[in-house]
């Protein structure tokens, strides 16, 4: 397989996740497949906000109720005009066959190739594993970073924390 | 980097407008957001009866609609249906019969369960069909989302969320003598 993923940027060479990119800093731009034959830039999504909730594999229990609880929010994230992604290293037919299984109505990413380069930039890649940690980021419409936190890796770290974080980057809600 | 939050708390906490079974002055309240076609609810069911059982008066119980509507297409009726039961009077009844029932939960069910109940099961057809209550299920919703529901079933012992083991009854037990023992009722 070609090289599907290009890490543009500079992102922190440490990859614990106790390394996770902090707020303030300018979000590592990358480009990823969606879908087998469609690609995603974050710099697309310049004059949004975006979030990125890193996730270690489709299917495994605790991912699938992160997942099945943002896609109900989703109404919720588009009232701040927020797109969401999930990024984790699994391959595009695997992403294809969950997000058909979940009816996930938002794109996960394909961190395959160079594997768990993303989560690497970002500083959420768990070595041990070979998978990315459970993290969420909050990206400004600017492209920085306003909010990061890393969940322990059982624990499905809800939305809660990423609604505050998109109220917090006022004017930007949208009236209903 | 925020790596360890507050533990979330319930916000609102427990109020008059909720579905409560208990008294209000009760020194420990669980409060459930739950999904009528949830497996996991489907499992907490007994364990709640349970310990309802166990702690009587000492104990208040809470139930809020957290529809997973993605996931489960008849969720979001079948809270309507309880909903529409609690204004005969007959919430609870409703509750416990979508969870004694959860592989059948179409809406010609949700009417039959109405008439056995003895409920006048056309208002209980019309508000599911009108979906007389999504602003209420919807709030119940969101209110769990900003307090740090992350599934289903999650509960709140005064208020904080329970992260432990709910399907270990010694567990879940202990935590909620704790709680009673504490007397810290922070609401």
């Amino acid at each position: 397989m070609s090289s599907a993923a290009r890490v543009h940027g500079t992102g922190g060479t440490d990859t614990s996740p106790e390394h996770a990119l902090a707020a303030g800093t300018a979000a590592p731009d990358f480009t990823l497949h969606s879908t087998p034959d469609q690609s995603v830039s974050l710099s697309d999504f310049r004059g949004h906000p975006v979030i990125l909730a890193f996730y270690p594999a489709d299917w495994s229990p605790v991912c699938s109720d992160q997942m099945a609880l943002y896609n109900e929010i989703l109404p919720e994230f588009r009232r701040y005009d927020a797109e969401l992604m999930g990024i984790s290293v699994d391959g595009v037919w695997c992403h294809r066959a969950f997000a058909e299984a979940r009816n996930l109505h938002f794109p996960l990413l394909a961190d395959f190739e160079p594997k768990g380069g993303v989560a690497q930039a970002y500083g959420v890649y768990r070595p041990e594993d070979g998978t990315a940690g459970r993290a969420l980021f909050v990206i400004d419409d600017e492209g920085i970073i306003r909010w990061s936190y890393v969940s322990p890796i059982g624990v499905n770290p809800g939305a809660d924390g990423i609604l505050d974080a998109l109220e917090h980057l006022q004017p930007r809600e949208v009236a209903r | 980097m925020k790596t360890s939050p507050e533990k979330p708390r319930l916000t609102p906490p427990a109020n008059e407008d909720d579905h409560a079974q208990g008294p209000t002055d009760a020194p420990v309240t669980l409060v459930e957001y739950g999904d009528y076609e949830c497996p996991h609810c489907g499992r907490a069911y007994p364990i709640v009866k349970d310990v309802q059982a166990r702690m009587g008066d000492r104990l208040r119980f809470v139930y809020r609609n957290f529809p997973l509507t993605e996931s489960h297409p008849f969720a979001e009726h079948a809270a309507e249906a309880a909903e529409a039961a609690g204004d005969q009077g007959a919430f609870w009844p409703m509750h416990d019969t979508l969870f004694e029932h959860q592989d059948a939960l179409d809406d010609q069910h949700l009417v039959r369960y109405a008439e056995a109940l003895g409920l006048d099961a056309r208002d209980v057809a019309r508000e599911i069909e009108e979906e007389a209550h999504l602003q209420r299920i919807r709030a119940d919703f969101m209110s769990g989302v900003r307090s740090g529901v992350n599934g289903t079933p999650t509960f709140f012992i005064n208020r904080v969320r329970f992260d432990g083991a709910w399907d270990n009854l010694g567990a879940f037990l202990a935590a909620l003598e704790e709680a009673a023992a504490s007397g810290a009722r922070t609401e």
